[in-house]
């Protein structure tokens, strides 16, 4: 008979079984026996957050840097309906998370004991799945499968949620292997007709005259292998590309065929020439609204190829003519193979022809402002110095949700992927600085920087006590408009400029707030303060608030607003919007 | 009206009409499962006309059939978002499949005496309805057939005397020779 373990004691194992290295939690009631657990070992290291909201964030960013699963460990009830924002954005973000939960004893469960709640029933709709483990021998394969489901397919947040008698009670553990997952349990990646969906897509492409890739966050999530392939494949066919929000960094911003961001905020050219083309390649995006615009008017004239790994995501918001299914980096090898196999290659005078269209858009130079030498800091300046400044180091970059997160996406260029770590489908205020937490954990040796708004930074200010604690010296980068920035700026821009409660009266002196926390606190109100300040971070061995005044009603431009196509992108608030678009796009968000 | 809107974005152009389905689930017989099912239709906006569950085997398998409303670009989606729920198996629409076989039951209590009786049993006897003897002598009798004969029987019958009706709504089942289910 094999040694009997208690529940708790399987939690540990089933961990360590899975290869984790680090747990982020707050204890409370319900997870105690697990906690005592965590005590008696050395393997896994804990790290204490202030708010469940930051353990969950903090294992996204981990997970994100990564590129492995970021496990949590919260109690009952509030500690489970704490995190409930985070479970929706890794579900939406698709992030491989793992989270415990305590539960009430069984013998409590539904009878409004203390510190309960419908814990699988709260977070149904915001995990892939999830447990309620009743019984404790069936919790080591309730564990290992819920790793697998975590990382497999499209990734995303798998729930356990734990009894306390279960974690005291006596019971069988079983090895990953010794686990057997029915397969319909699990992303099966033998798709029928593949091949056939490849042969279509080569001759859609070879046979394009105005082809654009779309690069999404699916390259990123595939892993490092598939974003060198979908670098080759678009180098091999000489086709402009662009990328969403979550998918900077698969392209080299460097790369000659990289047209930067597309989407409400993103670039000019490259948002004309997702309208104009005749061939649409997208990868691993998913036609979220903020790339799309007005859906009927969403590039009008194009065949329309989507590689994703979720069947639900094609046909969904956009008709696609040769949706394939499967792992990026598996398609773009037999991608790869059959254009290579067959000598395919692309129009090349058409192509010539197309970039100079493109090269014409380029000439708007949508991403252009003034700064005064000695003046206020433009927001856009603070994000441009600061990448200039931390280029050649090895640097993460996480940001919050608002203005400061769409310019630091425009401003800031990436060369790798997993450097980049933003909420992009929940847009979540708060995300950034546990985020960065979790990333510097990953990554102890990197640069982590979370560029912040004054608004979002508060969300989660309180894990400024665990980056002090673990030694953490991530970069609080501060853009300090003293509003929440995009907010006002659509106050401004569709509600005549009644800035309804977006002004964030009574902020914190952001550098005694970091000095009460033992950390570093710089601030720069001048342009010609704004080198020495991002200097200094850098080379501060510690936790650092840098409070950057910037200019408060700056908007962030190019935009196309709610309502309007890729088309009708605004460069600057002088230009109005159609009357009648505005109107539709006031009831969208 | 087009109900299949999902949220306030303008969707494409939609070529196909609101048609009537049956989707044929088959899940692992787990706590939770049917709330994971019944939380994606309503969390997406979806209807669900009528919904029947029960388990079908004694290998833990449950069958959940569900009718709804949309036209084809929806229960695409509809489809595919089922599949991604972990303990499903397998998803079928039966209206896709062509053919198949529709049916219900309903008990229906009556309202009997001396003035209606012979009526009433004549339409009973027509639709071929069976009487369920019970402890209590009231007069119900039991329906199962198309949907479609339920309601012509519910028409006729409520002509002749007040009833109560209890109904299951549809199970169906394709009728072509079918590959192996996993």
């Amino acid at each position: 008979m094999t040694k009997q373990l208690t529940g708790a004691e399987i939690v540990l194992k089933s961990l360590l079984d899975q290869g984790v290295e680090v747990v982020f939690g707050y204890p409370g009631g319900a997870v105690l026996p697990i906690y005592d657990s965590l005590f008696k070992q050395n393997s896994i290291r804990h790290i204490l957050v202030r708010q469940e909201g930051g353990a969950i964030h903090a294992a996204e960013g981990y997970a994100r840097s990564s590129g492995r699963i970021g496990v949590v460990l919260v109690t009952s009830g509030p500690g489970v309906t704490n995190i409930v924002t985070g479970l929706t954005d890794a579900m939406m973000d698709s992030v491989p998370i793992v989270c415990i939960a305590g539960q009430v004893p069984q013998h409590l469960i539904g009878s409004d004991a203390f510190q309960e709640c419908d814990t699988t029933g709260i977070t149904r709709p915001c995990t892939k799945h999830n447990y309620l483990v009743k019984d404790v021998n069936k919790l080591s394969s309730v564990f290992h499968e819920a790793f697998a489901i975590a990382n497999n397919g499209r990734p995303g947040p798998v729930l356990i949620d734990i009894p306390k008698d279960v974690q005291f009670a006596k019971g069988e553990y079983l090895e990953s292997d010794k686990i057997f997952i029915p397969k319909h349990r699990l992303f099966d990646p033998n798709i029928k007709d593949n091949e056939k969906q490849i042969y279509e897509s080569c001759k859609l492409i070879a046979n394009a005259k105005k082809p654009i890739f779309y690069i999404g966050g699916g390259c990123i999530n595939s892993g490092l292998k598939a974003a060198h392939l979908v670098r080759e494949f678009v180098k091999e066919t000489g086709a402009p590309a662009t990328s969403t929000l979550m998918g900077l960094g698969v392209l080299q911003s460097s790369n000659k065929f990289s047209l930067g961001m597309l989407g409400m905020h993103g670039m000019y050219e490259a948002n004309l020439a997702m309208h104009d083309c005749d061939v649409m390649i997208n990868i691993g995006a998913r036609f979220d609204d903020r790339v799309t615009g007005r859906l009927d008017a969403f590039s009008p004239n194009s065949k329309k190829i989507h590689i994703d790994i979720d069947a639900s995501s094609i046909n969904k918001n956009i008709k696609i003519d040769v949706p394939i299914v499967g792992d990026v980096a598996s398609i773009m090898i037999q991608t790869l193979n059959f254009w290579k196999k067959n000598k395919y290659s692309t129009d090349k005078n058409a192509l010539a022809l197309w970039w100079k269209k493109i090269e014409e858009w380029k000439k708007v130079q949508c991403l252009h402002y003034e700064q005064k030498k000695d003046g206020i800091i433009k927001p856009q300046q603070a994000i441009k110095r600061l990448y200039e400044l931390t280029k050649d180091k090895n640097t993460i970059i996480t940001t919050e949700v608002g203005q400061h997160q769409m310019w630091a996406a425009q401003y800031y260029k990436f060369e790798e992927p997993n450097r980049w770590l933003t909420s992009g489908g929940l847009g979540t205020m708060g995300y950034g600085f546990p985020a960065a937490i979790g990333a510097q954990v990953a990554n102890p040796e990197a640069l982590v920087i979370d560029i912040a708004g004054d608004a979002s930074i508060l969300m989660n200010m309180q894990e400024m006590s665990t980056a002090v604690q673990h030694r953490l010296p991530i970069k609080i980068f501060i853009l300090n408009n003293e509003y929440m920035g995009m907010v006002r700026q659509w106050q401004e821009l569709l509600h005549g400029g009644r800035y309804s409660e977006s002004y964030t009266d009574s902020l914190p002196d952001f550098v005694k707030l970091a000095e009460s926390y033992k950390a570093k606190g710089l601030r720069a109100t001048k342009a010609s303060e704004l080198d020495k300040v991002i200097k200094e971070m850098i080379e501060t061995d510690n936790t650092v608030i840098a409070d950057i005044c910037v200019d408060k009603e700056e908007n962030c431009f190019p935009m196309i607003q709610s309502g309007s196509a890729h088309n009708e992108m605004l460069l600057n608030k002088y230009q109005t919007q159609d009357k009648q678009a505005a109107e539709k796009g006031k009831i969208l968000v | 009206m087009n109900k299949s809107n999902k949220s306030v974005y303008d969707s494409p152009t939609i070529v196909s009409e609101t048609q009537r389905h049956i989707l044929t689930i088959l899940v692992d017989n787990e706590p939770g499962v049917l709330a994971r099912v019944i939380g994606m239709f309503s969390g997406r906006g979806y209807n669900i006309d009528s919904l029947n569950v029960a388990e079908v085997s004694n290998q833990h398998l449950s069958r959940i059939t569900i009718v709804t409303q949309g036209t084809n670009e929806v229960l695409e989606q509809i489809q595919t978002q089922l599949m991604n729920i972990v303990p499903v198996h397998s998803v079928t629409n039966l209206q896709k499949e062509g053919s198949s076989v529709e049916a219900e039951v309903a008990l229906v209590y009556m309202d009997i005496n001396e003035e209606n009786k012979k009526k009433a049993y004549q339409i009973c006897d027509f639709y071929r309805a069976r009487k369920i003897e019970n402890e209590h002598n009231s007069v119900i009798f039991e329906i199962a057939g198309a949907s479609e004969r339920i309601d012509t029987f519910i028409k006729d019958i409520s002509k002749v005397t007040e009833i109560e009706i209890v109904r299951s709504g549809p199970v169906a089942i394709s009728s072509i020779t079918k590959d192996k289910e996993e």
